[in-house]
């Protein structure tokens, strides 16, 4: 093995070792929604690339508006799956989309994108 | 707030207002009677679920600012109203992007590869010693490089610009996809070139050549882009069924209004109003014929392809089409209350819904991405280690790319979703609502299927079977009119049975007279008809009228009881006359259903609260071997648990009102005849044709669109599964086989659009 083998190795390690925590093991904080004028618990979602915020906290029984703002025109967040409630839907590219649902179970449930690669949680307390 | 105030007439006024902060039915009633009751107010609809008021008023009364301000007074809120188009619009609107988008990709694909024609062949000139010696002559190969560069740009910067974007975007979120694979497999190809074109010298005093990938770069880019041409024109025949079903909602209606026809947009039109139709046009909303008669073509909500007969009192759907006559209707549901919105919900709450087929999918694409990264990495590692020193860097990079390439979550994803979306609206085409993916999966296991006797396997109304003639001295024609006059004004259903066979075997112009009606509950009906004494009824009856049943009559009434039917008597003048059988009869196409079923191996059961001996009857009929009899209504929830403990998918098929415990408690409720009624939250799937062959169509579909799924999700999964290990270039030390990632990038692309097509075939199985 030369130097730049040994380098290479290393760096090829470290690398994939890097992506493995930085994709599987970071940390992702809540965010609760906010009740609004009407007595809904309402929150602001960005989709760009994923959900900001991905994790979002909610009471069981209350309405929950969702509004989903998709910043980007990138096919991957085009569509918005929420099989709990059965939703699909389209984000147009720069538009807020309302989505009402009405959480009458506690648990963690999951929405995605079209292909399930973005995604975010619900959880319902 | 206020959105519109189009329709205005000399003394009305329709306007539609948002209400918010409406949780349920009674909030929704609360605002609508407080709106009713504000002076000046003529109508008021408040629907919940689109949260809209649709008031008529009178100007010169009350403006809008009251109508809001009393909406506030009752505590809910009153807000602008952004988006005031019904569904077809909004799907319209939806369109046009989508269009708009497919557009802009298809302008992204044509340059990418326009410039990738140009790149590919410049690139390949090394290949031609002639060309090469000349390249090397003239300007020289650095030269060269740079053009290359300089049309790879735009391939990068324009066509797949929103990969890199998006893959940047992701990043940030901790998370990974499709497009990260495309850009860092592209980008390390075209960092790696841009390298090798700017300081050829850094590689060559390693001893090696500096070779660069622009082709590669753009090539991959246009057809990653191809691909997604190819997915968008297929997805968006996925969904082809649901646009079909909004866009069947009628745009007007011809309200009557202050004594004329006024043409009205959809949305104004109320709950009462009467509407005008003419032949060939689309049917506005819901409602109840008040005047006309016609014929209505209802095929595109039930599926079924004769135009049905129409007349006063009849119910109407909107989106159904008017064929011949002109009639004017009331409507009695509008908006989001119709059975076409019905429809439309229930069709895209199923594919919103996910089934559980696709949760082994689900788990790997969530760790599919950056598992493949680390595959790729490992990849470079150990090529750059095993390869020697001089060409060990563009092998390792090659393989690396390719790795990243050929990877495709995307099929892994589309795999189920598609297949249900293709086959939830082909059930809707043929008239078979499913309420879930998981309905959809659940159907295909079935093993016994449970059949309610009444108003599923028969019509669930009697009918006249047998009318036996013993007395020859009054002519067959008159004693069937005598029968029609006397049944006429009883309301019992044996009697309108026997009015109904009466009026169609002998056609008469008017009914007789009759006096002194009397209808003994439980035996029969007297009267005197034309002059005449005519008594119809049991024998009970007619002993109490001490009228004489000699054997031979006795004889045929046993034979019609032994077959299950109710018998009656007719007698004329004290003398009995003619012997009834009146059955429920089974519906024609049930025999071949539980025929179709028994095909399939599927166990057929019926389900009754009759006693056994008519269960009997009817079971012979269509072959049915298996019954539960005298079942009270609230044990059929028992007997569908009974077959579940004998380890069976049971099936209950009922009508979905007296059923409805049983539906539920069934792995799959089949709620059948619905009609246009589809609110049955116990069915998981609602049958809208009283045909039980529906049944093994639903079970067909099912078993197809399983099918379906299976072959994709096997196809994603062998696809990566072969596709990765040969990239990653396992197979080189023994085959010397390797994979090019324009190679990869073609199969990528190609994946997703199989797995498509493979999907859309669904649409045209026969079911």
């Amino acid at each position: 093995m030369d130097t730049s083998q040994i380098l290479v190795t290393l760096g090829g390690i470290g690398l994939a070792v890097f992506v493995v925590w930085y994709f599987f093991l970071g940390k992702r904080t809540a965010q609760a929604a906010a009740l609004n004028d009407s007595g809904m618990q309402e929150i602001a979602i960005t989709v760009k690339g994923g959900y900001s915020p991905d994790i979002i906290e909610v009471e069981q029984g209350k309405p929950v508006r969702l509004k989903f703002y998709r910043d980007e025109t990138s096919s991957c967040s085009e569509e918005l799956i929420f099989s709990e409630f059965k939703l699909r839907r389209d984000l147009p590219a720069f538009e807020t989309t309302i989505i009402d649902i009405l959480p009458t179970n506690k648990g963690t449930f999951e929405f995605t994108c079209g292909m399930n690669m973005l995604r975010g949680k619900l959880l319902v307390r | 707030m206020i959105t519109n105030q189009k329709h205005a007439t000399a003394t009305h006024a329709t306007a539609t207002l948002e209400i918010t902060g409406m949780h349920c039915a009674s909030c929704a009633a609360f605002v609508e009677d407080t709106l009713s009751q504000t002076h000046g107010v003529k109508r008021a609809a408040v629907n919940l679920a689109s949260e809209k008021a649709t008031v008529e008023f009178l100007p010169s009364v009350v403006n809008l600012a009251s109508l809001t301000t009393a909406v506030e007074n009752a505590g809910y809120g009153a807000r602008e109203l952004k988006h005031d188009q019904n569904r077809a619009q909004q799907a319209e609107a939806t369109e046009t992007r989508k269009i708009a988008e497919y557009t802009e990709l298809k302008r992204r694909f044509i340059v990418a590869v326009a410039l990738a024609a140009v790149i590919m062949p410049l690139s390949m000139t090394m290949l031609v010693p002639n060309v090469e010696h000349f390249i090397h002559e003239t300007i020289g190969m650095q030269a060269l490089n740079f053009i290359l560069l300089a049309l790879t740009l735009p391939v990068l910067l324009y066509s797949g610009r929103e990969y890199y974007v998006s893959a940047y975007n992701t990043f940030l979120h901790r998370t990974a996809n499709m497009d990260t694979l495309i850009a860092v497999g592209t980008g390390a190809a075209f960092a790696y070139s841009v390298v090798a074109t700017i300081a050829p010298a850094l590689f060559e005093q390693h001893g090696m050549k500096a070779e660069v990938y622009y082709d590669t770069t753009a090539t991959i880019i246009a057809l990653i882009l191809l691909g997604k041409v190819l997915e968008a024109r297929a997805k968006g025949q996925t969904s082809a069924a649901i646009k079909k079903l909004i866009g069947l909602q009628a745009k007007t209606a011809r309200v009557l209004r202050d004594g004329s026809e006024q043409e009205v947009p959809i949305e104004q039109v109320l709950v009462g109003d009467v509407i005008a139709v003419r032949p060939g046009e689309k049917i506005a909303t819901d409602g109840e014929i008040l005047e006309g008669v016609s014929s209505v073509d209802e095929s595109m909500l039930t599926g079924e392809s004769l135009p049905v007969e129409k007349g006063v009192g009849a119910a109407v759907f909107g989106g159904t089409v008017n064929k011949s006559g002109r009639f004017t209707f009331r409507a009695t549901k509008v908006g989001a209350g119709t059975a076409l919105a019905q429809i439309v919900r229930l069709v895209e709450e199923a594919q919103g819904s996910k089934a559980p087929i696709q949760r082994l999918a689900d788990k790997i694409s969530s760790v599919f991405v950056p598992t493949v990264v680390v595959i790729s990495i490992l990849t470079f590692v150990v090529w750059f280690n095993a390869m020697p020193a001089e060409t060990r860097l563009p092998f390792a990079l090659v393989n690396f790319v390719a790795v990243l390439i050929i990877a495709c979550p995307c099929a892994l994803g589309l795999a189920t979703p598609t297949a249900i979306m293709v086959g939830t609206g082909k059930g809707a085409e043929n008239g078979i609502l499913i309420r879930s993916a998981e309905s959809l999966e659940k159907a295909h296991q079935i093993s016994v299927v449970v059949l309610d006797k009444t108003g599923t396997l028969t019509k669930g109304e009697p009918v006249v079977t047998d009318f036996i003639m013993i007395d020859d001295t009054i002519k067959r024609k008159d004693v069937l009119h005598y029968a029609a006059s006397l049944e006429h004004h009883s309301e019992h259903p044996l009697a309108s049975a026997i009015v109904q066979y009466a009026t169609q075997s002998a056609p008469q112009t008017s009914l007789l007279p009759v006096e002194n009606f009397t209808a003994v509950e439980g035996k029969g009906t007297i009267g005197i008809v034309a002059g005449k004494e005519v008594l119809i009824g049991n024998l009970k009856l007619l002993e109490e009228h001490g009228i004489h049943i000699n054997d031979d009559i006795s004889k045929t009434a046993s034979r019609l009881l032994a077959e299950s039917k109710t018998t009656m008597i007719m007698a004329v003048n004290g003398s009995p006359i003619a012997v009834i059988g009146v059955a429920d009869t089974v519906r024609e196409t049930s025999r071949e259903a539980v025929r179709a079923m028994q095909e399939r191996g599927i166990e057929v059961v019926m389900l009754t609260g009759d006693n056994r001996q008519t269960a009997e009857a009817i079971a012979a009929q269509v072959g049915i071997k298996r019954i539960f009899a005298d079942v009270l209504p609230h044990e059929k929830t028992n007997v569908v648990k009974k077959l579940q403990s004998e380890g069976k998918t049971v099936a209950m098929v009922g009508d979905g009102i007296n059923d409805a415990p049983a539906l539920a408690q069934a792995d799959v409720g089949i709620a059948i005849g619905a009609g246009t009624d589809i609110a049955m939250e116990a069915a998981s799937i609602t049958l809208m044709r009283s045909d039980l062959r529906d049944v093994v169509r639903g079970i067909d579909l099912s078993q197809r669109t399983m099918a379906n799924i299976k072959q994709n999700l096997f196809f994603a999964f062998v696809y990566n599964v072969l596709g990765i290990p040969l990239a990653a270039g396992l197979l080189f030390p023994f085959t010397g086989w390797l994979l090019s990632p324009m190679i990869a990038a073609a199969a990528m692309a190609m994946s997703s659009v199989s797995v498509l097509t493979n999907a859309l075939r669904l649409k045209t199985v026969r079911i």
